[in-house]
């Protein structure tokens, strides 16, 4: 990214490139890098294991696009999925689909409590998602009995190995639904511009009589439900249930995957696109460390770095203006 | 009177009482290339209070910057007890001797009260703090302003006022020749103001000189004896109290000269008595520290200048109509419905809207285009289910860019592009396309261009003759009074009084904030509010 920045004259515009598009660049040149020294990296079979790893992460990413645009953060992601994941095999004697509403259901009620805590209590986005990181994950181990379950719905199974086609699995179908969804939500409806509104400027939002509290409350309920559809492709990815360590770590990756897509951590701007790109770099970054037989350790440092390069990119937005 | 001898400095022999304690000589102070200061020449002497008086970017706060150390002089220099000095940080100015009190305490406020007063400096015995003789030097010296208070209480379970008074009294105890006090009133009760001037009167025995900013009147005609006013960076004045009347002193601050106000000008008003009943009533507005039973009304058609010197409590009564303030009493009636007060999006919907006074913090959301700046109220008008329709959008932010030319590359330009005035305009925009009854204007005109200017100000003119009532608050006399048929004039968050027909002018404005209100025109309902204590 940085070899873009110095190739163009101005400092400011050459920046604000960076913001817009660097996310996509840098994805060109990660395919590039990865069609000259990576073997069999360009096959179908290739491809949709990476799109079928990312889905979790970019459903989750698309929630936090939202929560990150009002000047928000949601720490509870990993949380929630949890929950879902803890409800979902105490009802799939009434079948998959019930099963799933009843634990989105639940999932919905972290998020009530993220957003009442935020918009009415007035906390701090960082607190009160942090609150519910713990909290969530300690109720989602209560309602398991703190057990992990093999789960063996046929539907579920089928869901989670399923294709169209034999090309495009079920999952990356769900991902790309929802992606559709909220890029509608956010710049098509009055919800969407509402919420950058109150991320640019609450003060101004408020003074403008947008019915801020609710706006906010909405977005964290969205953001959890999200979340949960995340947590149930999860347990249809490992056909069981682990509430313990299912989502663990996944608000780094999503906060990282939004950022890196051009949305500020100021808020007041969603990059729906850019988080869509922002979640395929990340997992395509990791997928190249892997092939090429570098550690894991090695690879989390490499995320942090594109995190500090990505937020420096952002907060120099601020300076040049 | 006996005073406390222990970290007080003895009281200056009377021979050198005369000469100035802190003195500015040709203070230039300049922000990028900004003249904030020019060729100030300021002196406190020993055992004095001096008012420092001035209006909104006189140059108050950027002088008591300069006096205690925030700011460096670009010229001239500042002297202390007659050596020349150099602050370099506030904390050199504090062991020099120059001790300011801010409006907001900046103390610890989970400590006790006897380790803010001695923090940094406790008593100890054997290398220990010594609790006991801490907690008993603080009783004594609180003792002396008339502060009763158990020393070992934390300082946030006290009240506003007696945490001030802790704060003072760490000041004087630390070694303090010079208080600087900036709006000490302004959150305190009526008892507290009391022992204030008290305790202020006791330090001017022990020969501390007082540098008192205020923008209430009443108080600095009471507590101050000379006085030093600023306009524009300048000393314009400086004289004793007792020798310059209270409107002499608002037209030194406003920088306008008083003719005999007789009332016979050359202003022939069009007549704005139009008989519509009013479109808004606002009654007994009252909010603790801020407005007092503020009743106003306003008929459709009519500009009604809310006037008054910053902190009259102007702004708080636009926003207490605007539902942005909740309001402890009082109520606004549109069309004779009660608005549910403290709530914008209720205000809005009965048609009261208001332009903030800063853009910048509370108009523009800066990132948004214009268009979308413009529809930001009016979204879920020009919305069809959930979704934003451009075409709606288009219709209104088009009518609207044209109207009042506002100056874009395109509605897709971001906001924070274009000039001040222009991003007033779409403000103006933003309002006009809610349709609203009432239009409360929080100055208008600050911070754009001449050209920018006069076109808002004949958009009000054309706005209130097709039928909105506007209310104005300006800063800017000239601009009130000519833009208003009709004035009420606030004073230290109440009514003072209320200026119609050809009353509407300078003269009468001016000795209206003042406080010399010689007679009651008409049988205004406010006046009888306007006495109450």
């Amino acid at each position: 990214m940085s070899t873009v920045t110095i190739a163009l004259p101005r400092r400011g515009s050459a920046l604000r490139f960076a913001q817009r598009y660097g996310v996509y660049g840098a994805l060109v040149l990660i395919f590039g890098y990865n069609l000259v020294f990576t073997a069999n990296f360009f096959t179908l079979a290739n491809f949709r294991t990476q799109f079928v790893q990312v889905i979790p992460v970019l459903i989750v990413a698309l929630g936090m696009a939202l929560v990150i645009g009002t000047e928000g953060i949601d720490l509870s992601v990993g949380a929630s999925m949890a929950m879902a994941a803890a409800v979902l095999p105490l009802y799939l004697g009434y079948g998959f689909f019930p099963a799933a509403i009843v634990a989105l259901v639940a999932v919905a009620m972290i998020g009530v409590i993220n957003g009442t805590l935020v918009a009415a209590v007035g906390v701090q986005p960082i607190v009160a998602t942090l609150a519910l990181m713990v909290a969530g994950r300690g109720l989602a181990l209560v309602v398991s009995g703190d057990q992990s379950k093999t789960v063996l719905d046929p539907v579920l199974l089928e869901l989670s190995r399923g294709s169209i086609g034999g090309v495009l699995p079920y999952t990356v179908l769900l991902g790309a639904v929802l992606v559709g969804i909220i890029a509608v939500l956010v710049n098509l409806t009055t919800f969407g511009k509402q919420l950058v509104a109150i991320g640019g400027n609450r003060r101004a939002a408020e003074l403008a009589g947008l019915p801020v509290r609710r706006i906010l409350l909405l977005v964290y309920i969205v953001s959890a439900l999200l979340a949960g559809i995340a947590g149930l492709v999860g347990v249809a990815r490992l056909s069981a249930s682990v509430p313990s360590t299912l989502g663990n770590l996944i608000e780094l990756s999503a906060i990282t995957a939004v950022v890196v897509g051009g949305t500020p951590l100021a808020g007041g701007r969603v990059k729906i696109a850019g988080t869509v790109a922002g979640a395929l770099l990340l997992q395509f970054i990791s997928a190249t460390l892997i092939k090429n037989n570098v550690p894991d350790a090695i690879s989390q440092i490499v995320q942090a770095a594109i995190i500090v390069v990505a937020v420096f990119i952002q907060r120099s937005r601020q300076v040049t203006r | 009177m006996s005073l406390p001898t222990q970290d007080v400095p003895p009281p200056l022999p009377p021979a050198i009482t005369d000469r100035p304690v802190l003195e500015a000589d040709g203070v230039v102070k300049r922000f990028a290339g900004v003249t904030a200061l020019d060729d100030i020449r300021f002196r406190l002497r020993p055992g004095e209070s001096h008012a420092l008086m001035g209006e909104n970017g006189a140059g108050k706060s950027t002088l008591i910057k300069v006096l205690t150390g925030v700011y460096q002089p670009d010229e001239g220099e500042l002297r202390f007890a007659g050596a020349p000095v150099r602050f370099a940080q506030p904390l050199d100015a504090q062991r020099a001797g120059v001790s300011t009190i801010y409006q907001e305490v900046n103390l610890i406020p989970l400590m006790s009260v006897a380790q803010n007063i001695y923090l940094g400096r406790e008593p100890r015995r054997l290398g220990l703090i010594d609790y006991r003789r801490m907690n008993a030097d603080a009783r004594d010296l609180l003792s002396t302003y008339g502060i009763r208070v158990d020393p070992a209480r934390a300082l946030r379970s006290l009240a506003l006022g007696v945490q001030q008074m802790v704060a003072l009294a760490r000041a004087v105890s630390i070694n303090a020749r010079v208080v600087i006090m900036d709006e000490p009133t302004s959150s305190l009760e009526a008892k507290e103001v009391e022992t204030l001037f008290r305790v202020i009167g006791l330090l001017r025995e022990q020969g501390i000189a007082i540098l008192y900013v205020s923008h209430r009147m009443d108080e600095i005609y009471r507590v101050c004896e000379r006085v030093t006013v600023l306009r524009d960076g300048r000393v314009v004045h400086v004289g004793d109290l007792d020798e310059l009347p209270r409107r002499e002193l608002v037209s030194l601050m406003l920088g306008r000269t008083v003719e005999r106000s007789g009332g016979q000008t050359a202003f022939a008003d069009e007549g704005h008595t139009t008989a519509a009943p009013p479109v808004l009533v606002a009654t007994d507005l009252s909010r603790r520290h801020q407005i007092q039973d503020i009743s106003i009304d306003i008929r459709p058609g009519e500009v009604v200048g809310l006037g008054g010197l910053l902190g009259a409590g102007r702004s708080e009564t636009l926003k207490a109509m605007a539902g942005v303030m909740q309001l402890d009493r009082g109520s606004v009636q549109v069309e004779g419905k009660t608005v549910r007060p403290g709530s914008v999006p209720a205000a809005i919907r009965a048609g009261i809207v208001m332009l903030p006074e800063d853009r910048k913090s509370e108009g523009i959301v800066p990132e948004l285009s214009v268009r979308d700046n413009i529809v930001l109220a009016a979204l879920p008008r020009l919305s069809r289910a959930g979704f934003s329709s451009k075409r709606n959008q288009d219709a209104v932010v088009d009518v609207f860019m044209r109207r009042l030319r506002i100056k874009a590359s395109s509605p897709d330009q971001a906001v924070s592009e274009l000039s001040g005035g222009n991003q007033q305009k779409v403000m103006i925009a933003r309002w006009l396309a809610m349709s609203p009854k009432v239009l409360l204007l929080d100055e208008p005109t600050r911070g754009i261009d001449v050209g920018a200017k006069a076109e808002v100000q004949a958009l009000i003119d054309e706005l209130a003759a097709e039928g909105l009532a506007i209310v104005l608050v300006s800063s800017e006399v000239e601009e009130v009074v000519e833009g208003a048929g009709r004035m009420v004039v606030l004073r230290d968050g109440r009514v003072e009084t209320e200026l119609t027909g050809d009353e509407v002018d300078e003269a009468h404005y001016l000795a209206a904030i003042a406080g010399e209100t010689p007679h009651q025109p008409g049988a205004a309902p406010d006046e009888e509010q306007g006495e109450t204590p």
